[in-house]
């Protein structure tokens, strides 16, 4: 709407082409404002606060909650995740889930070291997103917020991103810093019949 | 003889059965009975007949003689079904198949981390869109197909569709891999019909399943060629394959065709959800070249572990397809690359779909290497393994892995017994 606003027409033009530029403004404004085949329902609001569980990395979906990584210990053993994810996170059941804390030497560059959610993703609302949407197996969706801000806490913590007491909330967890920077791959702009890679020709 | 004499009588018992005034239904149920074939024809001509059941009536089974399934990828890899019942990457036979269309049956299936499958009730299944747009919606499955459709034929592909030395058969190395005819909605209808707004870059489209898997794509991709699909092969979709609903991201690899689709969030960035960080790539490049299909073909016949009869000839079979758009030409090479000639497309080049190639070959017995490739409408062509090298600066090497998707042209090796095996080893 703004933009259409902005349209400028030359002054010697306008006598006649207003009333046709407004005309057909009218009808497009008509087409892109009102459904074409008015078929379904509106969702509440609410319905959808509650189905939005894609939380990017600004963090604005965050629900309300908040838990430490001391706190986090504890849910990780009262949620059995220690079962598969082992003590600390060291991995268990013969690599049936994955380890979720670096045994490699702190001193490495990230992409040396293991591809580990919680320690290589680009946004601690990535960690955030995926226990809350897929964990614990069999369970999943079955985490409280403030299970899942503990959780997510307790696993940066154990892979020395932050310290044992900081309180992970909606206003904290999307600031946390996370060690790959900026030193991963960014998706190019998608272009209609192009190829995958400009240059390349396979 | 005997078996068709008797059939023969019997037909004639049921002609005068409904001569006398019995009902149809009476008549063959009567005929199914007496029928009673021995189960090894007493001549060459004769076979045994299969009696009628209630299930072929209902829906039809193909004959027990063929036998083709699909199997577990890779080869020592993740167990499908694994101990807890949940399925992961389940690979297409593709040596096996003739055109295009993968029986439903038999489409490869693959899922975000191994999950269950959700028996998802269509009447309470409901696809939501909202995020960027103006008026947020929800759609029954009856209110969607209330929208206008459209039925196209698309290929998928999972990312882990790759070739290398250890493998043996076509199924193993390609059968990640499978073209179905897709109907369904186009998704720019529904966001023309929520109105998109100005800052739409991204959308989410997130499944039902118990991880929910989430992909980010692009918002062009969108409003060109994105299906919002219920019926597959003339039917609605497999369980295995999202029933009620998926969304078709023609070209684009496997996991962003997300099953069970329950939502699709308009946004304005790449979001990072969990399948976002199995594709989280060092480099722009190495990102790049996972997400749209390149160009790629393989013989499906003669390939790894069938056997020639022996010299003279065959016909060459295989598929082609790209993530670019339509296949334009194919060729193979029945000299281990030396010489490159036009294949026939056996079939109509389609957007983002297999097609089928073949080759007229008069084997003359002697060893060689087979392998085809293709180019596609947007002028991508399929490279050889040491063309992939030569470009990544990998030490030339034919058995390595091929960095991003592995689009690769593929070798089969033909022994003198006529053996065919994978010329990777």
């Amino acid at each position: 709407m703004g933009s259409r606003e902005m349209v400028k027409v030359p002054t010697p033009l306008k006598v006649v082409t207003i009333p046709l530029l407004l005309a057909s403004l009218v009808g497009s404004l008509a087409i892109a404002q009102s459904p074409t085949y008015g078929v379904g329902r509106t969702p509440t609001a609410e319905e959808l606060r509650q189905m939005d569980i894609s939380i990017g990395p600004t963090g604005e979906e965050l629900p309300p909650g908040s838990g430490t990584a001391i706190e986090g210990a504890q849910v990780y053993v009262q949620r059995a995740c220690i079962g598969c994810h082992g003590a600390e996170g060291m991995g268990g059941l013969g690599g049936l889930a994955p380890a979720l804390r670096s045994q490699r030497d702190a001193d490495l560059p990230i992409w040396e070291k293991e591809r580990i959610l919680p320690l290589r993703s680009p946004h601690a609302t990535t960690v955030w997103d995926y226990i809350n949407r897929g964990m614990p197996l069999g369970l999943e969706g079955t985490l409280t917020p403030d299970e899942v801000y503990s959780l997510t806490a307790y696993l940066l913590f154990l892979n020395d991103l932050i310290p044992e007491d900081q309180v992970l909330d909606q206003e904290s967890l999307p600031k946390v810093t996370m060690p790959i920077g900026d030193e991963y791959g960014k998706p190019h702009e998608f272009k209609l019949n192009s190829p995958r890679l400009e240059g390349y020709p396979y | 003889m005997d078996s068709k004499l008797k059939g023969r009588r019997e037909l004639l018992k049921a002609s005068a059965a409904l001569a006398g005034g019995f009902s149809i239904g009476l008549a063959s149920r009567a005929r199914a009975q007496q029928h009673d074939h021995p189960a090894t024809p007493t001549s060459a001509n004769a076979s045994p007949m299969l009696h009628g059941s209630q299930e072929q009536i209902e829906y039809g089974q193909r004959s027990k003689y063929v036998t083709s399934v699909r199997i577990a990828h890779p080869i020592g890899g993740r167990p499908s079904p694994d101990v807890f019942g949940k399925v992961f990457h389940v690979a297409t036979p593709l040596q096996d198949s003739v055109g295009v269309i993968t029986p439903s049956s038999l489409h490869y299936v693959a899922t975000t981390r191994g999950s269950f499958l959700p028996d998802i009730d269509p009447q309470q299944h409901t696809l939501t869109i909202h995020g960027l747009v103006d008026r947020p919606l929800t759609l029954t499955m009856d209110e969607l197909k209330r929208f206008p459709s459209v039925t196209r034929l698309h290929f998928i592909e999972c990312a882990g569709n790759r070739h290398n030395g250890r493998q043996h058969t076509v199924q193993e190395t390609h059968g990640m891999t499978s073209c179905a005819e897709w109907t369904g909605v186009l998704l720019s209808t529904l966001l023309k019909e929520c109105g998109l707004k100005s800052s739409a870059k991204w959308f989410v489209s997130e499944g039902a399943e118990e991880v929910k898997g989430a992909s980010s794509i692009p918002i062009a991709k969108a409003m060109d060629d994105c299906l919002i699909a219920y019926g597959m092969n003339g039917e609605p979709l497999r369980p295995q394959q999202g029933f009620p609903v998926r969304i078709m991201v023609p070209g684009f690899e496997g996991i962003y065709h997300t099953k069970f689709l329950r939502r699709i969030k308009v946004v304005d960035r790449f979001y990072m959800n969990y399948n976002e960080f199995g594709h989280l790539r060092q480099t722009d490049e190495l990102l790049a070249l996972g997400e749209q299909i390149g160009p790629k073909s393989v013989i499906t016949f003669p390939s790894g572990t069938q056997q020639l009869d022996g010299p003279g000839y065959y016909e060459i079979s295989g598929l082609a397809w790209s993530g670019g758009g339509a296949v334009k030409t194919v060729e193979v090479s029945t000299d281990g690359g030396k010489t490159w000639n036009q294949a026939q497309l056996k079939t109509t080049p389609e957007h983002m779909a297999h097609v089928r190639f073949g080759y007229e070959w008069r084997w003359d017995g002697t060893e060689t290497e087979i392998m085809s490739r293709c180019i596609d409408e947007i002028g991508q062509r399929q490279p050889l393994r040491e063309e992939i090298a030569n470009w990544w600066n990998i030490p030339e090497q034919r058995d390595y892995r091929v960095p991003g998707l592995d689009n690769s042209v593929m070798p089969w090796k033909i022994a003198r017994d006529g053996s065919v095996t994978n010329g990777l080893a």
